[in-house]
């Protein structure tokens, strides 16, 4: 059993058992983030490109450990530090990437696309770690792999989704993901920021989201991305705390045993009380951790695919 | 099934049995208690091994020595050089293993690359005071300096031969067969 693409552009496009072989291999790195020394020799003298082009200190900071700790040779080029800023084009940029020949490339960047673009055009593995609004599949990965450490399986458990669908990519993964594993899945959210396309993607969405959390098993709050609106998707913060924002009142619709998700950063008071996010639902700080052994899980699979055609 | 025309059993059932009987005997040998011993089986086959020499022990002295696992596929030699990376199994070393002697247990010695992972790999988990080596078959054809403490069987080999352990906890025998390649068209 393998990938069958030597890239991590995106969830859609890929097989169950595919996802099924990151989250199992995961388990297998888990032990190595606890215990004394937190480093194997698996991809001694790789090189890994960290390329991000928008700003994120989490998912970076994940890769970066997942890296090292498989004892890669890391490389961080962000936008602020790169020609970027100085108006190179994506393409000369990841050309010149690609002649300190890098084994992989990690992106992140505001273009939907861009991660498919890079892999169209150069010779490394590409990871994609976020592009635009349209995919973030480490993330949905680490959230599939955490709710099944916590609940054995993903076929049939009732997922609800609530927050900022429109801006979101880690929810487009998720859903891909979670309904191809055989979850249900609810989305939930301001009708200003909830799109029509998910309709056909598989899950169920609604503008009430006491709907969407009853007999739920896995609550997901998604930011509000302030950063990316520049038109009123709703009144005030305030107003959609009260309305869309999960706290221990609205939780409650769901069951007893359902834990709370947030991908983050997260606005505190906003779309999660800060009660959930400190209690002892919450596995938000699981995400994080598990998100190393997850990363290390795709970086281990895809350094095993087929070495490439080098031109002399 | 009748097995593929130029394969040998060299072990059958009982001859393993015995085998580990005598294996278990010599680590008693040389380290005279079990205190501070831990046995530690290499995925896959070293690790039914490892829970029978345990067992044998527990038989002799009426103490069990603790048994871990061992998954050494994140520390080859070869990961640049295969075809696909194998399905990682977790490794479970539920015990300290500072200043423990650990027993590593495996079904076949053959280059001695296994074990040289195997060894990073313990390394990277603690200090043990002592690491011994247990295999139920030396085929030969070292290609690293190494060598085993305890030998179930020394079989000679060719290079190009193959040596196959079936255990009953994994496949539906227990017995080591040797097969030859299959024959190549000239």
């Amino acid at each position: 059993m393998k990938l069958s693409s030597r890239h991590l552009l995106g969830i859609d496009g890929m097989t169950a058992e595919e996802i099924a072989l990151i989250l199992d291999t995961a388990e297998g790195f888990v032990q190595i983030s606890e215990r004394e020394i937190k480093k194997v020799p698996t991809l001694r003298g790789k090189t890994v490109v960290n390329f991000f082009v928008e700003p994120s200190t989490r998912t970076r900071s994940s890769f970066e450990l997942a890296e090292k700790r498989l004892s890669a040779d890391a490389l961080n080029f962000s936008a602020n530090t790169s020609s970027f800023s100085k108006g190179e084009s994506l393409l000369d940029t990841a050309k010149n990437l690609e002649a300190m020949s890098p084994d992989f490339i990690i992106i992140r960047h505001s273009e939907p696309g861009s991660p498919h673009f890079l892999a169209r055009h150069i010779d490394a593995a590409i990871v994609n770690a976020g592009d635009g609004a349209h995919e973030h599949p480490t993330q949905a990965l680490l959230d599939a792999f955490t709710i099944r450490k916590h609940k054995g399986r993903l076929d049939g458990l009732r997922v609800a989704i609530v927050g900022d669908i429109n801006h979101s990519r880690v929810v487009r993964s998720n859903v891909l993901l979670l309904t191809l594993m055989g979850a249900d899945v609810v989305v939930s959210g301001p009708p200003t920021l909830l799109p029509r396309e998910f309709d056909a993607m598989g899950c169920r969405m609604t503008w009430k989201v006491e709907e969407a959390l009853e007999g739920a098993d896995v609550v997901m709050a998604l930011r509000v991305q302030h950063e990316r609106m520049n038109a009123g998707y709703f009144p005030t913060t305030r107003e959609y705390a009260l309305q869309f924002g999960i706290n221990s009142t609205r939780l409650k619709l769901a069951k007893d045993d359902a834990i709370v998700m947030h991908p983050g950063p997260m606005n505190r008071g906003v779309e999660l009380s800060g009660d959930l996010a400190d209690g002892n639902r919450s596995v938000i700080l699981e995400q994080v951790a598990n998100g190393v052994a997850v990363r290390m899980a795709v970086l281990y699979l895809l350094a095993g695919e087929p070495a490439r055609e080098t031109t002399a | 099934m009748s097995p593929p025309e130029k394969s040998i059993r060299v072990m059958d059932a009982d001859y393993i049995t015995r085998t580990l009987s005598r294996i278990a005997y010599e680590i008693l040998e040389k380290n005279r208690t079990l205190d501070d011993l831990a046995l530690v089986g290499i995925r896959s086959r070293g690790v039914p091994l490892a829970r029978r020499l345990a067992e044998k022990l527990k038989e002799i002295t009426g103490s069990e020595p603790p048994v871990g696992e061992l998954d050494i596929n994140l520390y080859r030699d070869d990961l640049s050089r295969i075809a696909y990376h194998p399905v990682l199994k977790t490794t479970e070393i539920p015990f300290e293993i500072d200043d423990k002697t650990v027993v590593l247990v495996d079904d076949v010695l053959f280059t001695g690359r296994t074990i040289r992972s195997a060894l990073n790999a313990i390394m990277d988990l603690g200090r043990p005071s002592w690491v011994q080596l247990g295999v139920l078959v030396d085929r030969g054809h070292r290609e690293l300096p190494v060598r085993a403490d305890y030998i179930g069987k020394n079989v000679a080999t060719s290079k190009t031969q193959d040596v196959i352990v079936r255990l009953t906890e994994i496949d539906d025998a227990d017995e080591v067969v040797i097969t030859d390649p299959p024959e190549v068209a000239s």
